[in-house]
């Protein structure tokens, strides 16, 4: 019985590895290109005054909200609210539908962008568990010194 | 009392896994057919053990048993039946015991079917298995014991989340666990091929069915937990790459890429030492997703525990479990047999090239999903890799994947003719050319949503031209055509119907990314409100009662004189708030109808969602599901099926090592 040899087994692995490789390289080109716009920092009321971040870069911001600082309107869903980790407040604008667990003196991480000195939301991030603070805001009020744990444990659930 | 056994059951799960990970070993290793026997029944009594305790757990539960931490931390009396048994799972201590029974459960199993496995591959399979439950009994004993006491016993429990008490959340938990944790069969069938530096033919056949199983029961779990999403938590979305659901999605799809070579290993016997390799890493990708779910270090807001002991153990059977069978692989697979060889275009190409595909996009949602905790460790920065990323990378990838679905099937084996199978699917290409231009030209639509429905159709065409030429429609009689429908095997018809299912998928994804309107606005009693061409009637708010939660109701009216209402609860027990969304599910589109917050003078903020095609995409899960269930029916696929004896069983080309 003849048969038309196949390529060789070392041949098709190879073949194998290269493409397998190409494959990498074009998802290594897609990944770097994808990070450049669309990695979001977090940053604390206190570090986005210092470091000047500019109009143009979507970034976070996360602390409590402050007690009665909490207004609606001129606009049609516009809210305003101050965020304050102990030490800086950073005042925020948001237009739209709060999230269910959204409150006074809880836990908030805002995404937008820092203009003329006021935080444009364009999200306000919803947390499921009222009990849960969320861990960059934990850290944020850690660093500033006026962390309590039991914020964080404050009502039931585990 | 009953806890306390339920602890003793758990121990000595534990002490039987030990037994069960070491015997066989040494006896498949002495060839000692009395040391080996030991699996089969040591596999049987860990489950039995381990599904006592769960039966503890369950009973505490059901009868508000609040001497017990964790029950008195997560139930109340008030609750409803169906959350109080949903309540086991829905806790970080629950849900490991749930994943131990579910390992233990898949032990079994091949304990139980596995009478045609030769004697050493079995042994040798329960024996892994067994390690793996002993790396988990032992986390949940020394870490997370469900049934520790507390004394006073408090009068009631704290309550449920209620966000988690909804029938898709109580559903999610079980059928994403038999996926991730069936994911564990296949992985000790790899690391018991490697131990034996041979893939018998048994192993071929034994190691798809379990994918299968595996697969089917992940795609349902992730698209039950989509469904919660999109129903529960009031936003309208049902994907968010939150890196719990990356969690779950990476085992899918590496286990898709295991799924599709471990048919080339049963066909044709090639590819084996790759798949070998795909099997442990969809395993590995579901010990990564346990230990980002389980250990809290993800700033998700899945992660209820935080506890760094607890991520240090995971994190420790992770590296072992990774490490030890890599490291095996590096040393053993080399010394594998290769089988048939193949041509570029073939059949075989053709999975290949998806399996390099699917490999790559898991790499890409992998980076993504590690990226923030890599950063954070090292430079202490935060950040989040959000939508944008995935969307950058991950679609890209699967548009070769769709083009390339639409034509592997109708590659022969072995040496495929490109041209020919394209040729034959000049009507897909037509069907999708005409969709997407139909669709530029009515909706003006943006580029993606062209392409997406374009790719779509394509993929639904070529499965149904694929199936035409099975059955040779039109060529000859219809009698011909039916009796060779009825002659095809379930597993062609499950890979049609899962295909089929993607493309549907495709379909809803693309119609509620690029075609939603919403609306936000401040309504009042007798308000109309504009949607997407649509006028709602918002009537206004009104009191009710529920079981355990009051609630405000928003009603709204259509101009059909449908009504739809969409709660805001508050829970007292949990002193938690929660919105259930009005849904109308329509083919055409979704009605999503939001009760927000009072908003002062007598209005309410409320928001409208029309969300095209929403049903295709559950619809496109059920086929996929559908399709693995089918083709786990195949006879030949069978788990308990005797083994072949006929030559034409064997694959055709099996190399030297497939003899036995």
């Amino acid at each position: 019985m003849s048969r038309r040899p196949y390529r060789s087994r070392k041949n098709r692995r190879l073949a194998m590895i290269v493409g397998g490789l190409a494959f990498l390289g074009i998802a290594a080109a897609l990944v770097l290109t994808a990070f450049e716009d669309s990695v979001v920092f977090f940053f604390s009321p206190t570090d986005l005054t210092e470091k000047a971040i500019g109009p143009d870069r979507r970034v976070r911001v996360g602390g409590l909200v402050e007690e009665g600082s909490v207004t609606r309107g001129p606009g049609d869903g516009e809210v305003r609210f101050l965020v304050t980790d102990g030490n800086t407040t950073m005042p925020v604008r948001f237009v739209g539908v709060l999230p269910d667990l959204f409150r006074e003196g809880q836990g908030v991480v805002a995404q937008g962008r820092l203009a003329g000195g006021t935080f444009e939301a364009d999200e306000v991030l919803a947390k499921h568990d009222e009990t849960y603070m969320p861990p960059e805001v934990a850290d944020a009020l850690k660093k500033q010194g006026h962390w309590q744990p039991e914020q964080a444990k404050k009502g039931g659930g585990s | 009392m009953i806890a306390e056994l339920g602890h003793v059951a758990l121990t000595v799960a534990l002490m039987v896994a030990l037994l069960q990970a070491v015997v066989p070993l040494w006896g498949a290793a002495r060839n000692d057919p009395g040391l080996t026997g030991v699996a089969r029944p040591a596999a049987l009594v860990q489950f039995g053990a381990v599904a006592l305790a769960f039966g503890a757990l369950t009973h505490a539960y059901l009868v508000s048993d609040f001497s017990l931490v964790n029950v008195a931390s997560n139930s109340h009396s008030t609750k409803p039946f169906i959350y109080k048994l949903a309540g086991v799972w829905a806790n970080h201590e629950g849900s490991m015991l749930l994943w131990v029974l579910i390992l233990s459960l898949f032990g079994a199993a091949v304990a139980a079917f596995g009478g045609n496995l030769p004697d050493g591959l079995r042994a040798r399979t329960l024996a892994v298995q067994a390690m793996i439950g002993v790396g988990f009994l032992g986390f949940i004993l020394f870490t997370s014991n469900p049934f520790e006491r507390i004394s006073p016993a408090p009068i009631d429990g704290n309550g449920l989340n209620p966000l988690l008490q909804d029938i898709g959340l109580a559903l999610h938990p079980p059928m994403l666990y038999l996926g991730y944790v069936g994911f564990s069969t296949t992985f000790s069938f790899a690391v018991a091929a490697l131990l034996e530096g041979r893939v018998d033919p048994a192993w071929a056949r034994w190691v798809r069915p379990w994918a299968l199983a595996a697969w089917t029961a992940l795609t349902a779990g992730i698209a039950l937990g989509s469904g919660w999403a999109y129903y529960e938590l009031g936003w309208g979305g049902w994907w968010f790459w939150d890196p719990v659901e990356n969690a779950s999605f990476m085992p899918w799809l590496a286990g898709t890429a295991l799924l599709h070579s471990a048919i080339v290993v049963e066909k044709r016997g090639a590819l084996k030492s790759w798949t070998i390799l795909l099997a442990l890493v969809a395993f590995s990708f579901s010990l990564l997703g346990t230990f980002l779910v389980r250990s809290g270090v993800l700033s998700s807001v899945h992660a209820f525990a935080v506890d760094p002991e607890r991520g240090l153990f995971i994190l420790v059977l992770l590296a072992a479990a990774i490490g030890g069978s890599f490291m095996l692989y590096a040393w053993r697979a080399p010394s594998m047999e290769g089988g048939g060889m193949f041509r570029p275009i073939s059949r075989e190409g053709a999975l290949v090239l998806n399996n390099l595909l699917l490999s790559t996009a898991a790499a890409t949602v992998l980076i993504g999903t590690l990226y923030p905790l890599a950063l954070e460790m090292v430079t202490g920065e935060k950040v989040s890799v959000g939508e944008p990323y995935f969307e950058a990378t991950f679609v890209p990838i699967m548009v070769p994947m769709v083009l390339a679905l639409g034509v592997g099937p109708m590659l022969a084996w072995k040496r495929g003719d490109l041209a020919a199978a394209l040729g034959r699917l000049w009507v897909a290409a037509l069907a999708a050319a005409g969709i997407g231009l139909s669709v530029l030209y009515l909706q003006g639509a943006p580029v993606g949503a062209v392409l997406g429905f374009g790719l779509a159709v394509w993929l639904a065409v070529s499965v149904v031209t694929e199936w035409a030429e099975r059955v040779r429609l039109f060529r000859v009689s219809p009698m011909q055509s039916l009796s060779r429908a009825l002659g095809l095997p379930r597993s062609a018809y499950g890979m049609s119907l899962a295909h089929l299912g993607l493309a549907v998928f495709i379909m809803g994804a693309v119609g509620e990314t690029f075609f939603s309107a919403e609306t936000v606005t401040f309504a009042r009693a007798g308000d109309r409100i504009e949607v997407g061409g649509r006028t709602i009637t918002f009537e206004g708010v009104g009191n009710r009662e529920g079981p355990n939660y009051q609630a405000e109701v928003g009603v709204f009216v259509l101009p059909s004189g449908e009504r739809l209402e969409s709660e805001r609860r508050f829970y007292p027990v949990e002193g938690q708030r929660t919105t259930e969304a009005a849904i109308r599910s329509r083919p055409d589109a979704d009605l999503y109808a939001v009760l927000g917050e009072p908003a002062g003078e007598k209005r309410w903020t409320v928001r409208i969602y029309v969300k095209p095609l929403v049903m295709w995409l559950w619809g496109g899960c059920a086929l996929m599901v559908l399709g693995g269930l089918l083709s786990l029916a195949d006879r030949r696929l069978r788990v308990g099926a005797p083994g072949p004896r006929r030559a034409s069983w064997r694959p055709a080309h099996a190399g030297v090592g497939d003899a036995d």
